[in-house]
């Protein structure tokens, strides 16, 4: 066994015991990532040198890792999967970036994603697709598609993502690991490369809950960079773990998991998904933890993908207002400035992205914002007030991550299916209200992984990292390595 | 005739240490791109962090101009492509601006009027843009710099007094220390929105937006070219166009730059990076100590109460640092006018001849107390005062020293006086027949030769009283 495909305490134990050096492990995650770069593509920069190292005593030094290439690297390319950005060098670091780097931890490379981070397959970005660890003809997820196969694959044990909808959470689902997303403003957003900034989060790719703490711990913090960024709430995330779950009340919506709602579906995929979420139900309740069938309406919880897909066009357009090749980026051409940015961003965007833009564009016009983006606003206002209200008497809520496995590539999604209207997007209530959320491995079906998610109160992210922990100690899925590792 | 309807939107550069949204020098450079951070040219992944004391400025603006403040600052972004904005969008304030229904009073031929300030809202800058012939120079200098933008109602009927508004607000961004406010440096900026109607009409003529002006000299030349125009237009029965024109200072006119139908749809919406900061009484009040009195109130007081001329406290109040330099004489106990006088006459005059600031001269509100108390008890004479100011001025010394030392006592001893008075009057008898004969103005010239023997200390006013009195007795 590799040390990459370890968790870090065993990574941490092997390196102070002096059976591994930090050189070693660039090296061995180096040239994993160079190995199944062509089967998977993760990677748009796999570092050819480890940078220096600056502390040696925290949990993280001289571990290797990986970022999303929508964070910010000085000297580094970082291209956010568009042409538009295909030769963009930062100067300046980003602030969850700056924090591994002072941790002593070792950048290897920077993943693939979907382009700008719009898009929830990992197909879109400029350099190609990335293939699922577990089965090559399927899909990993998006946006933080790289990110996820590398950590799936062994290549190295955390990798730095981001969530806008479900960007880490989802792929974490689909490749058998562990994706948490923190509170808003937990980690700075300093650097990421902004989708919709009321919904962006920096989140985490681990292969234990355990190791999503150590990350956690190391990058939160209030930074003079992000006004959105909170107090650091002091936690040492990983000591907490254990602590007692014991009468911690969770929900889970019945009209996305009970299997009532199935009755005449004969998505076999989706119905042993939702029985698999059952019987670990019955295992959380074994944990002394209470957990309860709640109602939410169906019209407000159907109006979550519509409401988040009217947000995030209408930031992500105003967002990517500063790419037009003047100052940075693809450089157009034209006898005017206002022909120069029209070529740049012609050239350097593919369809989904410009259409994206027209919609967000177009709700953002005076005449249709009210109908729109305002409405688009009380709709989310409405569920988080719901979510709060339940708050008051749960500790958290907990559903399936996803109605099913990862999808193949030719695999037709109806994304106004009963499945894909609520079961697909009900993470993005998480993104909604901040809430800190979790995505951990809960077995698998047909041979590919599923995930359950805990979501749970503002601030309380120790909570729910020690449910999860729990939960997944229960359940016994952890630090998956996927098949297609060799 | 039309009666004019003019509105004014001022821009006006806040004075901070670093810019509104970043940690980058606000300084005028005429070195490019010195003083830019990677928040000023929008990469990607950067956010704003507002800079609290712009924040406070204007506020401090809101608040001198009467204006209703909001409960809490929230900032907007205004979307468009331009590139001179390089994220895309400027963040400014649409939905709660730093103040609301405002007013500020100008006085144009001793009238008073009531300049209603729509709104203020506290926004960055753009990059400066310079064009060549075939390509165009960027300078991001400005780029991110706070500014502020003053919107009045539509309620001003001159040149005459839009001319007076940008002069009394000029002082308010002066007096409150919130900018240095130069238009040659672009600090102040102003866009005029103008219409005629008939004196008899009862709605607005078509407003035409007039930009690009970058003097107050040109806000003036520009509406009254806009005046003519427009006049012209409508006397020959034609109709105004809806839309924004440019002045040119070369020719004096103004060109249209685009129709308002094809108007821009800025897509205004709440900026998420910037979470709401609540305002607190407390801190309102803690900003309203810091404003001083401003023209307006000054100029009032200095009429009404000193009884000094409207001219004189105009005079006065140009500069705060100048109306505190009166106000600091007056507390040391010199008469109002009389101060007003010697600060008009001859110390703004040597300030305006060596370019110096109040601040610079060497003489105190407390030295030129003691001079003007010399001269109003007859110690010395006015000329004698006049010639020691300058002196004090010029060699940085105190009045009273000066007149110590150069012995220019003034000499009001009655028998020293009147040795020189019948000296004089032995020696020119046919003075006194003239005198008698009607010819009265001879007195000055006797007065003269009794200063010519007293080295000009004698008393002037005693002198020609003595004089009077002893060819009386002849």
């Amino acid at each position: 066994m590799s040390y990459t495909e370890k968790s870090i305490d065993e990574i941490r134990a092997s390196l102070d015991k002096g059976e591994v050096t930090s050189e070693e492990l660039f090296e061995e995650a180096r040239e994993k990532a160079l190995k199944y770069q062509s089967d998977y593509n993760a990677f748009v920069t796999i570092l050819d040198k480890k940078e220096e190292e600056k502390n040696k005593k925290t949990i993280l030094s001289g571990i290797p890792y990986a970022l999303k290439d929508n964070i910010s690297t000085k000297g580094i390319l970082t291209t956010a999967s568009s042409n538009i950005l295909k030769d963009y060098v930062p100067v300046y670091d980003a602030t969850v970036y700056r924090k591994l780097k002072e941790a002593g931890a070792v950048l290897v490379g920077k993943n693939v994603l979907d382009e700008l981070a719009m898009g929830g397959i990992g197909t879109t970005g400029h350099t190609g697709v990335v293939r699922n660890p577990w089965d090559k003809n399927r899909l990993i997820g998006g946006s933080s598609a790289g990110s996820a196969a590398a950590v799936a694959l062994g290549i190295v044990p955390f990798a730095i993502g981001s969530d806008t909808g479900d960007s880490v959470r989802k792929p974490a689902s689909f490749g058998g690991i562990v994706g948490f997303k923190p509170t808003y403003g937990r980690i700075s957003r300093y650097g990421l490369f902004a989708f919709a900034s009321s919904l962006d989060h920096i989140a985490i790719l681990t292969r234990n809950v355990k190791d999503a703490a150590y990350v956690t711990n190391i990058v939160k913090g209030q930074d003079e960079y992000d006004m959105t960024s909170l107090p650091d709430d002091g936690k040492e995330y990983a000591k907490v773990l254990d602590n007692s779950v014991k009468g911690k009340k969770l929900f889970y919506i019945k009209e996305v998991c009970n299997l009532e709602n199935y009755k005449n579906n004969n998505d076999l995929e989706l119905i042993e998904t939702l029985q698999k979420f059952h019987q670990t139900l019955d295992k959380v309740r074994e944990l002394g933890i209470e957990v309860d069938e709640v109602s939410i309406d169906r019209k407000l919880l159907s109006a979550l993908y519509p409401a988040y897909m009217t947000i995030s066009c209408a930031e992500a357009t105003s967002n990517n207002a500063n790419l037009i090749g003047i100052h940075f980026g693809l450089r157009g051409e034209g006898k005017t400035v206002d022909e120069m940015m029209f070529d740049a961003r012609t050239k350097g965007f593919s369809e989904l992205i410009k259409r994206r833009f027209v919609l967000g564009s177009f709700i953002l016009q005076k005449e249709n914002q009210e109908r729109l983006f305002l409405n688009a606003g009380r709709i989310r206002r409405m569920i988080v007030d719901k979510i709060n209200e339940l708050f008051k008497t749960y500790d958290g809520f907990i559903m399936p991550t996803s109605g099913g496995i990862a999808p193949k590539f030719d695999e037709e999604i109806d994304r106004l299916s009963e499945r894909y209207l609520i079961l697909e997007y009900h993470l993005v209530i998480g993104n909604f209200g901040g809430f800190p959320s979790i995505t951990i491995p809960n077995g698998f079906v047909n041979e590919m992984p599923i995930g359950i998610n805990i979501t749970g109160r503002v601030m309380e992210d120790d909570i729910v990292l020690s449910i999860a922990h729990q939960i997944e100690s229960k359940l016994g899925f952890k630090n998956q390595i996927a098949k297609g590792a060799k | 005739m039309y009666k004019v309807v003019i509105g004014l939107e001022v821009h006006c550069e806040l004075k901070t240490n670093s810019k509104n949204f970043s940690g980058a020098k606000n300084i005028y450079s005429e070195i490019p791109n010195s003083h830019v951070s990677v928040v000023d040219l929008g990469f990607p992944g950067t956010l704003p962090v507002v800079n609290k004391e712009a924040v406070k400025k204007a506020l401090k603006v809101a608040l001198a101009l009467n204006c209703e403040i909001p409960d809490e600052v929230i900032f907007d972004r205004k979307n468009y492509f331009y590139p001179d904005l390089p994220k895309g969008y400027q963040i400014t304030q649409a939905k709660k601006p730093m103040g609301r229904n405002g007013y500020l009073m100008i006085n144009v031929n001793d009238i008073d009027k009531k300049i209603g300030i729509r709104q203020l809202h506290l926004e960055e800058d753009t990059a400066s843009l310079d064009h060549y012939g075939t390509y165009s120079l960027i300078d991001y200098n400005r780029s991110g710099v706070p500014l502020i933008e003053i919107v009045t109602e539509p309620c001003m009927n001159s040149a005459a007094e839009a001319l007076a508004f940008l002069e009394s607000l000029r002082s308010i961004f002066l007096y409150c220390d919130v900018s240095e406010a130069k238009s040659d440096k672009g600090q102040m900026r102003c866009d005029v929105n103008i219409s005629l109607m008939k004196e008899d009409a009862k709605e607005f003529g078509t407003k035409v937006e007039l930009k690009n002006i970058n003097s107050f000299t040109n806000v003036k030349d520009a509406i009254e070219y806009e005046i003519k125009r427009q006049s012209e237009i409508l006397d020959q029965g034609g109709k105004i166009l809806q839309e924004t024109r440019r002045f040119d200072d070369q020719d004096m006119k103004t060109y249209s730059m685009r129709s308002k139908v094809d108007a821009i749809d800025y897509k205004y919406y709440v900026e998420p990076n910037i979470p709401p900061v609540k305002i607190s009484k407390e801190y309102l009040e803690e900003i309203k100590k810091e404003i001083p009195p401003l023209q307006y109130e000054r100029i009032n007081t200095y009429m009404n109460e000193y009884g000094l001329s409207r001219y004189d406290a105009t005079v006065l109040v140009r500069e705060k640092a100048i109306a505190e330099y009166f106000e600091a004489t007056i507390r040391e106990g010199a008469d109002p006018k009389l101060a007003s006088n010697w600060i008009t006459a001859i110390i703004l005059g040597h300030l305006n001849k060596f370019e110096l600031s109040i601040n610079d001269i060497f003489i105190t509100p407390k030295m030129l107390t003691n001079l003007i108390k010399m001269v109003n008890d007859k110690t010395i004479s006015i000329k004698q005062g006049k010639e020691v100011l300058y002196k004090a001025l010029d060699e940085k010394k105190d009045p009273t020293v000066i007149v110590k030392e150069s012995g220019m006592k003034q000499i009001i001893d009655v028998d020293a006086i009147k040795n020189w008075v019948m000296e004089v009057l032995d020696e020119m008898p046919e003075a006194i027949t003239q005198y008698k004969n009607g010819k009265t103005n001879i007195i000055d010239y006797l007065v003269g030769q009794v200063m010519k023997k007293s080295r000009g200390q004698a008393n002037p006013a005693m002198t020609m009283s003595m004089l009077k009195e002893e060819i009386e007795k002849r």
